[in-house]
């Protein structure tokens, strides 16, 4: 799951429910496997929401809707358009890994559990925090016209929402946008600070 | 003058490595805990790397999430067993320190870590769990993290984390009758909702917090995350020490005296400044019961469930979509509605404290004959306490079993699921959709309502 980002210009899947908790992104009975295959999780993202107890897709949750169906591909739903407060409750990164999975590079909210937050930039997809107001143009866009896109530039720290030409700047720091712009990893980087000043002894 | 810093900055800044220029701090992380569920991919990014643990001797493992709680001698589902297998071999391969799954060591980590003394005050603290906020009761800062930050902590022994916000939460005064720690935590949700803490590291305090036991300052820590905030601290004070003292891996004899005297300064200063601060008031906090499917959609006992015209236009669609789950009506009042499971356990109130609450409550009584109840201490030590003090005893003249401990029926990932459409009063954290099993109806409440109900078989208060 480790990819250089720049821009995504894609349309997006709106799933507009706020307080949406990891258990629903990802639900516990995916969690026990030891395996790492983005399939896998990619499957189980909004698992119980995008088909019911015989396995049947539930037709009216968004995911299976004709117009937002389609698996993420370059310019077709890589992006994802959600609720306020994504991603709360447990800190399984398996949810990252169900969104990352499906295909997703990019989630724009108004606002992100903390937890998940980490987990999504550790896996290469990146959170996009907007406005409320913009939040909510997004939504309507999309509504109006599913075909419409949304243009994410990390490099400029800029989302547009291409149907209205409207533009919002976004919050990264600029230890984190390297890494993702590069392709790089946190681990490597505390590696690379290792043997620790002996201030920090071992027990 | 030295700069007054809160109870959070304190332990901070001791434990930064460096603040990267225009990014994270490198944070030094004293305790890793690791579990069955968020370890396996991280010890595989090791291997990748053809790396080691870097400070195995900081690191223990249990595993907690797919435990039986009927009998602990295999685990039937295959996925289930083989992650837990998985932490073992693991554990072996890296020398990491485990508890394994049916001895007396094992628990649930979130209650053996503070009950063995392997969380301390002025400690960071880190899992791959949301509920790891529970460790910041004894005065740590003790946060959850996601798969690839236990690989880094594995790696490195740091994470890389942006330095939160602090807020003080103060609740003054006493609480009524048969209002418990529990409540103080649902109560906090419903005023502040599931992300009203969201940036923040909470710090509890005021005389309602100062007069909880250890174990209820450890629930209420417990439940910071259910506001958004991923570490909850209390200042370390007597009830912490007395606690904590002769604990199997808390410092002994000189060694105690001088951790004791440092963990003394452990405190906000008097005119620290907090980003954010609140106060309740402990008289307002009356036993309370979720009606929703976040932790945050709460009522006391006695009141209605909001009426759509109570709820805030925009807000309307969503509130109604939970009742529908829930098979509530707006204005509907829950008290005297009758239940279909209980559960007592969890990192919540899996507690000797919270057996005993129940047991005091069940005692000389029996449980209704519509009730399943399942009966869960969090870890092995608990459950010897309870046999040890004659609870079992009580508890099974009333008509209860009492289980093995595990995680149990809190997620649904192991046989303690409750069934499609079955209402569940429980001691859990989280009454989330599918929480406690695909379809199943959670109502969160603390270990007294729970008894009481299991008793009456009906959603009933607890009169002290």
């Amino acid at each position: 799951m480790k990819r250089k980002m720049g821009e995504v210009l894609s349309t997006c899947i709106p799933i507009a429910i706020d307080n949406c908790n990891t258990d629903l992104i990802i639900p516990a009975r995916y969690l026990a496997s030891t395996t790492r295959d983005p399939k896998f999780f990619g499957e189980a993202f909004m698992r119980d929401l995008r088909y019911d107890a015989d396995g049947e897709p539930i037709s009216d949750f968004v995911m299976n809707q004709p117009d937002y169906c389609e698996q993420p591909h370059e310019g077709v739903h890589e992006i994802i358009v959600a609720g306020q407060n994504w991603g709360s409750g447990s800190s399984r990164e398996h949810a990252a890994w169900a969104i990352a999975g499906y295909g997703v590079r990019v989630v724009i909210s108004s606002s992100f559990a903390d937890i998940h937050r980490n987990n999504l930039l550790n896996c290469f997809v990146l959170p996009v925090v907007v406005s409320p107001a913009f939040q909510q143009e997004l939504f309507e866009s999309i509504a109006a016209v599913p075909q419409n896109k949304v243009k994410v530039d990390l490099p400029t720290q800029t989302v547009t929402n291409l149907a209205t030409g409207h533009s919002e700047h976004f919050d990264i720091n600029g230890y984190k946008k390297y890494c993702l712009m590069n392709g790089l990893d946190d681990i490597d980087f505390l590696l690379e600070t290792l043997p620790l000043p002996s201030k920090f002894v071992s027990e | 003058m030295k700069q007054a810093r809160t109870l959070f900055d304190k332990i901070w800044d001791a434990h930064v490595v460096q603040d990267i220029e225009d990014g994270p701090t490198q944070l030094y992380i004293d305790r890793l805990y690791c579990h069955e569920v968020t370890s396996p991919q991280a010890f595989d990014t090791l291997r990748d790397k053809g790396i080691g643990v870097y400070r195995p001797d900081q690191v223990v493992a249990m595993p907690d999430h797919n435990t039986p709680s009927d009998q602990q001698q295999c685990i039937n589902d295959p996925v289930g067993r083989k992650q837990v297998e998985t932490l073992q071999r693991n554990c072996e391969e890296f020398g990491i320190k485990h508890f394994a799954m049916g001895t007396k060591d094992n628990g649930i980590i979130h209650v053996v870590g503070p009950e063995k003394g392997l969380s301390l005050p002025g400690m960071t603290i880190v899992c791959g769990d949301s509920h790891t906020s529970t460790h910041g009761a004894v005065g740590a800062i003790a946060m959850g993290i996601g798969t690839s930050e236990v690989a880094q902590v594995l790696a490195s022994q740091c994470i890389l984390q942006a330095k939160p916000k602090t807020m003080r939460i103060n609740i003054e005064g006493t609480l009524p009758a048969g209002s418990t720690a529990k409540d103080v935590a649902l109560y906090l949700m419903a005023q502040m909702t599931t992300s009203g803490a969201t940036g923040y590291a909470v710090e509890y305090a005021g005389s309602a917090v100062r007069s909880m036991s250890m174990e209820g300052r450890l629930t209420l820590s417990n439940l910071s995350i259910e506001m958004g905030s991923r570490a909850g601290l209390i200042a370390p004070d007597e009830t912490t020490f007395a606690y904590l003292k002769g604990r199997e891996y808390a410092p002994k004899g000189k060694a105690w005296d001088e951790a004791v005297e440092q963990w003394k300064q452990l405190y906000s200063d008097p005119d620290a400044v907090f980003d954010k601060e609140v106060t309740y008031r402990a008289e307002d906090i009356k036993p309370r019961i979720t009606y929703g499917t976040n932790p945050g959609a709460g009522i006391a006992i006695d009141e209605c469930i909001p009426t759509l015209e109570e709820v805030p236009e925009t807000e309307r669609q969503q509130f109604l979509s939970q009742l529908e789950y829930m098979q509530f009506k707006p204005g509907q009042k829950l008290e005297g509605l009758p239940i279909d499971y209980v559960f007592l356990g969890a990192c919540t109130n899996g507690r000797i404290e919270d057996f005993r609450a129940f047991a005091s409550v069940v005692k000389g009584r029996k449980k209704a004959p519509n009730v399943v109840a399942w009966l869960v201490p969090g870890s092995w030590k608990v459950r010897q306490q309870i046999i040890d003090e004659g609870i079992d005893k009580v508890l099974e003249d009333a008509g209860f079993e009492l289980r093995l401990p595990s995680c149990s029926a809190c997620l649904a990932m192991n046989p303690d699921k409750v069934p499609a459409g079955k209402l569940c009063l429980s001691t859990s954290n989280r009454n989330f959709i599918g929480r406690q099993g695909p379809g199943a109806r959670t109502i969160l409440a603390s270990p007294l309502t729970v008894a009481e109900s299991a008793v009456t078989g009906v959603i009933t208060r607890h009169s002290v």
